[in-house]
């Protein structure tokens, strides 16, 4: 709002007690004959006999960032020289220059809260007056639609009911990152639409994040438009995967992620909601809905959401992170073209090589024990499990290396017609000694889950991997 | 109860998108058909029927292949095929 150039500001509310009980100093400011514009943000009947400026839509009050009334602003050249909040005498005595100001009154009284600060009202006011411009269409409904239903009849949800997405609650989501509104982050598949910062946070807004979480959402999007994850094709096959999302780092930490106990379930807010943000901006901006691109003949539940944060608390683990080149204090979000999760139980084995040859038998199920190089495996290898290898002195790379070993299989028995079992791969390979079970990068291992329990879980991949389909891809998350 | 709620559209807002057909082929004599394999196993097996069946009514007919199916056809591939053949079939087959 335009200043006048010189004099005394003041805002105040009647229901605040300090504002009325401080009335009389307002008539011995003006009978100063100081310049004074009182601004009331309730009932401009208020201070009787004088000049009120009505601020009832609060856009004063909203452009003088005032946040406790009653406020006393002082004003030289057109510009804000001071300040003081609620009723500190000796403030306002030195801001008005006049030595007996309030004589009769207490020294000291706390204001109140402004009505600009009121639950909910920042974000109305900054929509109304302070200049935020949010692109998307405008949906009107009437209060006797109920709003959630809205959502439902405009094809929006996954299934479940989603937060509305009011201008209100997407411009608090957007406090969640720097970056703007309408940055494009990246080119949604299969309409090949691109994603803008608002369109990835009202999404985020149905799933229910809070804002602290959209730098994640924005990451995880900007890895599902990778090429190398390969998003399109992902969503069309008929195959059950969908993206996975590993969160690495000190964000997971810093908004409550779930990485121990039941990290792959249900009960987190973050894990459960940054999951199916993603997946709702497929569906909604991306145009991707099951029976229409998505043609999975089965899906698998993960497909509603699929994220947690890899267990970092072990120096001796080797992140997904580190393992993908980031520094162990950066954030990243990792997507794997993932299934259901397949239980391993290994109760008995004490040593390394015992539970990875375990592990490595259960490990020859994926997608199905005669197919080799064709699905990838990511394998949450739980903390009962990884002390057994710790124990032994075997880290991540002896692990895998290990694995790999164990899962050659002679070509003979895996071609077609072995085992009396129609599939299998090609019979050229039947004189073939060792085919790996899984391609170079394509076995990936993390850390969760609770302290208790000696199972860990394998998610299969998606049959086709590598260049010729998806690729785990890592993005580091900006906040 | 009159109250407005106002919801911000999460969709990328795109009217849908009309694609015209092109015309149909008069006739098949003398017009050249592509036949696209996806790569998915035994497409070919599908193509090979259409092919003979194309060819006995007079058509000139190209194989064209995608290298995976689990990817859209590279560019390239697109602009060959349509740039050789009147009208395409693509196969999809398992």
């Amino acid at each position: 709002m335009n200043l006048p150039q010189k004099g005394l500001i003041l805002v105040l509310k009647k229901e605040c007690p300090t504002c009325t009980l401080i009335e009389p100093v307002y008539r011995q400011i003006r009978d100063s004959k100081m310049l004074l514009t009182v601004i009331s943000q309730d009932n401009p009947e208020f201070p009787e006999g004088m000049d009120v400026v009505d601020d009832t839509g609060l856009e004063k009050s909203f452009h003088l960032d005032i946040e406790v009334v009653p406020t006393l602003i002082s004003v030289s050249g057109g510009r804000e020289q001071s300040r003081t909040s609620g009723w500190v005498k000796e403030e306002w005595i030195e801001l008005t220059g006049i030595a007996d100001l309030g004589q009769s009154l207490p020294d000291l009284r706390p204001g109140c809260g402004s009505i600009t600060v009121e639950p909910g009202m920042p974000e109305k006011l900054r929509i109304k007056y302070g200049g935020v411009e949010l692109s998307s269409r405008r949906l009107k409904i009437t209060a006797l639609e109920d709003e959630i239903e809205a959502c439902y009849d405009r094809g929006w949800s996954d299934g479940l009911p989603l937060v509305p997405p009011t201008p209100e609650r997407v411009l608090r989501m957007l406090d969640g990152t720097q970056r703007s509104p309408s940055e494009i982050i990246g080119v949604i598949p299969p309409v090949l639409a691109e994603c803008t910062v608002e369109k990835a946070a009202i999404n985020a807004v149905m799933a229910g994040c809070k804002p602290e979480y959209l730098p994640v959402v924005l990451a995880a999007v900007e890895a599902a438009c990778l090429d190398e994850f390969c998003m399109h094709g992902l969503l069309a096959t008929t195959w059950f995967s969908g993206p996975v999302v590993i969160v690495n780092g000190p964000i997971s930490r810093a908004i409550g992620m779930n990485s121990g106990g039941n990290a792959l379930g249900q009960g987190n807010r973050a894990n459960a909601t940054i999951g199916r943000a993603l997946q709702l901006i497929i569906r909604n901006v991306g145009g991707g809905k099951p029976g229409g691109v998505d043609r999975a003949t089965l899906g698998n539940p993960g497909k509603y959401t699929f994220c947690f944060s890899e267990k970092e608390d072990n120096p001796k683990w080797q992140t997904l992170a580190q393992e993908k080149g980031f520094e162990k204090d950066s954030s990243t979000v990792s997507l794997f073209a993932g299934d259901g999760v397949q239980g391993f139980v290994d109760q008995l084995s004490r040593t390394p090589d015992s539970l990875a040859r375990s592990l490595s038998k259960s490990l020859l199920a994926v997608a199905n024990h005669k197919f080799v190089m064709a699905a990838d495996a990511l394998v949450v290898l739980s903390p009962e499990h990884f002390k057994i290898f710790d124990r032994a002195g075997w880290d991540k790379a002896r692990i895998k290396a290990e694995l790999y070993s164990l899962l050659d299989r002679p070509g003979q028995e895996v071609v077609r017609g072995a085992d009396d079992i129609l599939e299998g791969i090609p019979e050229d390979f039947a004189s073939v000694d060792r085919l790996p079970k899984f391609r170079p990068d394509g076995l990936i291992l993390v850390h969760a889950g609770g302290d208790a329990g000696m199972f860990s879980a394998i998610i299969g991949g998606w049959i086709a991997s590598g260049p010729k389909g998806s690729q785990l891809v890592t993005k580091e998350i900006v906040l | 109860m009159n109250e407005i709620i106002t919801l911000l559209d999460p969709t990328a807002e795109l009217a849908p998108a009309r694609i015209e057909l092109r015309p149909r082929l008069k006739t098949l004599k003398g017009a050249n058909i592509g036949l696209l394999d996806i790569s998915k196993a035994r497409g070919d097996v599908l193509l090979k029927r259409l092919e003979s069946q194309l060819m006995e009514k007079g058509a000139i007919v190209k194989f064209y292949k995608k290298p995976t199916f689990a990817r859209t056809a590279p560019v390239e591939l697109n602009q060959q095929i349509a740039t050789e053949c009147d009208a395409v079939i693509e196969a999809l087959a398992d």
